[in-house]
């Protein structure tokens, strides 16, 4: 069945079943996928997979749920009794309605059409890609974590009211994470990762080159002293910091109580006035990009920090509702509809008297702490404290020279973070989660084991 | 003609599948495969949110899929899909096939399926046995209620998830085999707040095969340990940063082992060379206090399997002995690319994913000391009373958050301390553990690796590492 025959039948079936209210979310994907190892061909997959949401909302308007992978007749029906029985248990305290921008336009970006390019070329591609990277240096001496996949994949939105909503896109990723060696030295390892819309869109030179030179300047590393230190932040260390505590923006988060924002917090000050922050879902580097959120509400540029100040929260139906404003694009179908960012987008403002502009990563020549890439988010980061410590890959500059750090953490407040961005570099890069520039921030402290 | 007699083109939960699936596993061998193993399963499931005193989220879901795996020497194709017909099954087969390229005339033997091997006999009922939404609700909502003990408490949740998996596996080895799994996790979180203070707290209970687990979960014993654990933090200072030693608890204490090293045993990191144990068998890698064993046989235990994802039944693998490296977890690709044989581990989180070596039940065995004698060993160093998540990084350092800490000074526990990171490395870190108590506890958790998220036990008694790097500020 397609996107309009499912629609029409599960419309069936909730006539027999006198369901009146309904809608569903609905993603069909084929994915392909390959694996190397020295040159042989690891684990090579394909799959072909089906999910489908429903809810229906029963005579008392409270509304119910179900998800299955089985989108036969029977599967339907089954998915439709099933919601309504969920819907027995549902919350009475907080209403869902549809959006009421499920009908509204929604903008398609004009993206390349891609056909899959087949296993065999994936695997040519990687076995190369592989080869070159181990031959880029002569410490490299395997690339244990690889992969080039390419996935096809609709979404569709569809509700009791007429709302139809469909999306087809693709999208290919290489990630190649090298190993390198030396000689009563300890292991060192680094990465890239380069999306596109299909595999012959990914720039795989680069992604060697990369994934070279971060790991080979990891090679000549040291342990750092437990300090604080002046830190210069990554485009995507940066991001990551933002994306981790987006429940600061996040309407949902705030009225579950686990943001350190409230309703009232609109107009804060949080940073500096040269900070802005938008999620632009429909960012054209944005190559994840959909139109429509899981309630069909239109994906849209939402500024979230306007110079330094909170300007606005993301929104699914229910919360914007209870905030009195409309649905933002952020919603994710669920018995609990969740909220979450799309792709953030850092900039400096036009108010940027008070930034310290001599703090450049490619020639500033004080002493200071580079962080690459920050990682075990999901352990170091309590978003509802406001706190995170954070192992990082990164290097410590000092005295002209730069030195790979072994093994440390950065630990920090993420308020604290924002009032002491020092810097706001021009130039932007993008990356796999979002756009920004490199950003200063004074005094976090860093733990070393030197 | 009597309908069991009708060859059915598509699996059918509950029936005979056997001409069918040995028809499937004739194609792939025919085709120049190696080997042939289809997996496929049913799964329903539930899970249930009560936020302050609401119900605020009921989900069940359902669904069924197929893996199909290839093997070509050393090589192997996987294809997933949800069309259960013969026809969807043939084309997967045959989408493998062209992955893998095989266009060679050698072809294996395949002799049919063994006798059918069906774990799932006394499980079948499980389905009617588990808890009603309602019944889960109403429980849910007298636990989150329970934890309403002061106005500080700002944030109370619980929660509930249920999954059950029916499962198929028939190969070209012969092996078929069905069975039936369910898992239940409950879990209580609180956020605590007063002023600019801040504390969270929160624990997780897990079973396999008992359905009426739930019934007998003690929650307002779990709602007072949450509740002390949050107040206890709600004032903590911010550790200090440094090398000390530190006392980590028994129960989930015992991730920092599975994470930092038991992952380094598992065959699929021999096959990519990134585990420093690789040639270390029979040698020390540990203080020979430690002991370390993973297994999927402990009755109820979160981890534990009548049968793996490759058909195997479990064993109790010991995989270091006094400080000895003993043993790999392996499974068929590991024994095929490695030589290390089957431990009874292959797993994975569904259909779409090819099964991999994967722990189970592990843990650290018992010591002979009291936790007391560990704490009163220590001048000055941490007692880490619940440990958060954490992770290890290509090259084998790990990090882990310090949930609930304390300063222990001259032998005593002393303040609550927060921010605390452990970091090392397994191979430093395993000969530093140089005591272990006689308290040894299991508990629930869910490992994310190469085949998916997959439900495992943690352990450990308390044990005292000797020097540690400790993050803070």
């Amino acid at each position: 069945m397609n996107s309009r025959e499912i629609t029409t039948q599960i419309s069936k079936a909730a006539d027999f079943l006198n369901l009146k209210k309904w809608d569903y979310g609905a993603s069909f994907s084929n994915d392909y996928s390959v694996q190397v190892d020295k040159g042989e061909a690891k684990q090579l997959k394909a799959s072909q997979k089906q999910i489908l949401t429903i809810r229906v909302w029963n005579q008392s308007n409270l509304v119910g749920i179900t998800t299955t992978s089985d989108i036969s007749e029977s599967g339907i029906k089954k998915a439709l009794k099933q919601a309504n029985i969920a819907s027995d248990f549902g919350n009475k305290n907080e209403s869902t309605e549809f959006s009421p921008l499920a009908k509204d336009p929604i903008k398609v970006k004009e993206v390349k059409k891609t056909n899959p390019v087949g296993i065999k070329k994936l695997l040519t591609v990687l076995r190369e890609a592989e080869v070159k990277l181990i031959e880029s240096h002569e410490s490299i001496k395997s690339v244990p974590y690889n992969g080039l996949s390419e996935s096809f994949f609709e979404r569709v939105y569809a509700n009791s009211e007429g709302a139809f909503r469909s999306y087809s896109t693709s999208q290919a990723a290489l990630y190649l994470y090298a190993r390198a060696e030396e000689k009563n030295k300890k292991p060192r390892s680094s990465g890239s990762v380069k999306l596109g819309y299909g595999a012959d869109d990914i720039d795989i030179e680069s992604c060697i080159k990369e994934a070279s030179n971060k790991t080979i300047s990891h090679l000549n590393y040291s342990s750092i002293k437990t300090d604080k230190y002046l830190i210069c932040f990554s485009p995507e260390s940066f991001l990551t910091i933002i994306n981790a505590f987006s429940s600061m923006f996040n309407a949902r988060s705030i009225i579950d109580g686990v943001s350190l924002s409230n309703k009232n917090s609109i107009g804060e000050k949080l940073s500096t006035e040269a900070l802005n922050i938008y999620d632009d879902g429909l960012h054209e580097k944005n190559i994840s990009s959909t139109p429509f959120d899981g309630e069909g509400t239109p994906t849209k540029r939402l500024c979230l920090i306007n110079r330094g100040r909170i300007e606005n929260f993301i929104h699914s139906e229910s919360t914007a509702r209870i905030f009195k404003t409309t649905p933002t694009g952020h919603a994710g179908l669920g018995s609990k509809v969740s909220v979450s960012p799309d792709w953030i987008v850092v900039e400096k403002s036009e108010e940027n008297i008070d930034l310290k502009t001599s703090l450049d990563h490619s020639t500033y020549d004080g002493e200071f702490v580079y962080i690459e890439e920050l990682n075990a988010i999901h352990a170091g980061v309590r978003a509802s404290q406001g706190s995170f410590s954070l192992p990082f890959d990164g290097w410590l500059y000092k005295n002209g020279k730069k030195i790979s750090i072994e093994s440390a953490t950065v630990a920090g407040d993420i308020k604290y973070l924002l009032k002491n961005i020092v810097n706001i570099e021009s130039s932007q890069e993008v990356t796999t989660s979002g756009i920004s520039p490199h950003i200063w921030v004074d005094e976090l402290s860093i733990t070393g084991d030197a | 003609m009597l309908s069991s007699q009708i060859k059915s083109n598509e699996i059918v939960f509950g029936s005979c599948n056997k001409d069918l699936l040995e028809e499937i596993i004739f194609y792939g061998i025919g085709l120049g495969a190696d080997f042939v193993e289809i997996f496929v399963e049913n799964t329903d499931n539930a899970s249930v949110l009560a936020e302050e005193d609401f119900i605020t989220s009921v989900s069940p879901s359902f669904g069924r899929g197929a893996g199909i795996r290839i093997f070509k020497e050393k090589k192997d194709g996987f294809v997933s899909t949800n069309d259960l017909t013969k026809h969807g099954l043939m084309r997967s087969v045959s989408q493998a096939i062209e992955m893998l390229d095989i266009t060679d005339n050698k072809r294996e033997v395949f002799n049919g399926l063994n006798k059918h091997r069906d774990y799932s006999l006394s499980k079948k009922k499980w389905i009617n046995e588990v808890p009603s939404i309602h019944e889960i609700s109403e429980k849910l909502l007298v636990s989150t209620k329970s934890l309403k003990k002061n106005n500080k408490i700002i944030t109370r949740k619980g929660s509930y998830s249920r999954n059950l998996q029916e499962i198929i596996i028939a190969s070209s080895d012969g092996t078929y085999v069905s069975d039936i799994r369910l898992h239940q996790t409950v879990g209580l979180n609180v956020i605590a707040s007063d002023a600019q203070y801040r504390s969270s707290g929160s624990r997780r209970f897990g079973s396999s095969g008992m359905p009426n687990e739930f019934r007998l979960w003690e929650h307002e014993k779990a709602a007072n340990d949450v509740f002390e654990s949050s107040m206890n933090m709600l004032y903590a200072d911010y550790v200090d940063a440094g090398q000390m030693p530190v006392v980590l608890a028994n129960k989930f204490g015992g991730v920092i082992f599975h994470e930092a090293c038991g992952h380094l045993l598992e065959t699929t990191q021999i096959e990519r060379g990134t585990t420093p144990f690789e040639n270390k068998l029979n040698e020390k890698i540990a203080h020979e206090s430690v002991t370390a064993i993973d297994e999927g046989i402990s009755e109820g235990s979160f981890g534990s399997l009548s049968v793996d994802d490759e058909g195997m039944e479990p064993e109790k693998s010991v995989l270091i002995k006094d400080g000895i490296l003993k043993k790999f977890i392996s499974d068929r690709a590991g024994e095929l690319r490695t030589g290390h044989k089957r431990t009874g581990s292959g797993r994975r989180q569904n259909y779409s994913f090819a099964a991999a070596s994967r722990m189970r039940n592990t843990y650290i065995a018992k010591g002979e000391h009291s936790k007391e004698d560990l704490i009163n060993s220590i001048s000055e160093g941490l007692y880490c009373k619940s440990m958060g998540g954490g992770s290890v990084g290509a090259t084998g350092q790990f990090n882990f958050a310090v949930e609930e800490g304390y300063l222990i000074k001259n032998g005593k526990l002393t303040s609550p301390v927060k921010g605390a990171t452990l970091i090392g490395e397994a191979k430093e870190v395993m000969p530093k553990i140089s005591m272990c108590g006689n308290d040894l506890e299991l508990a629930p958790g869910f490992c994310g690796s190469i085949s998916g998220s997959v439900n495992v036990t943690v352990g450990q008694p308390h044990i005292k590492v000797d020097s540690i790097t400790v993050g803070g500020r």
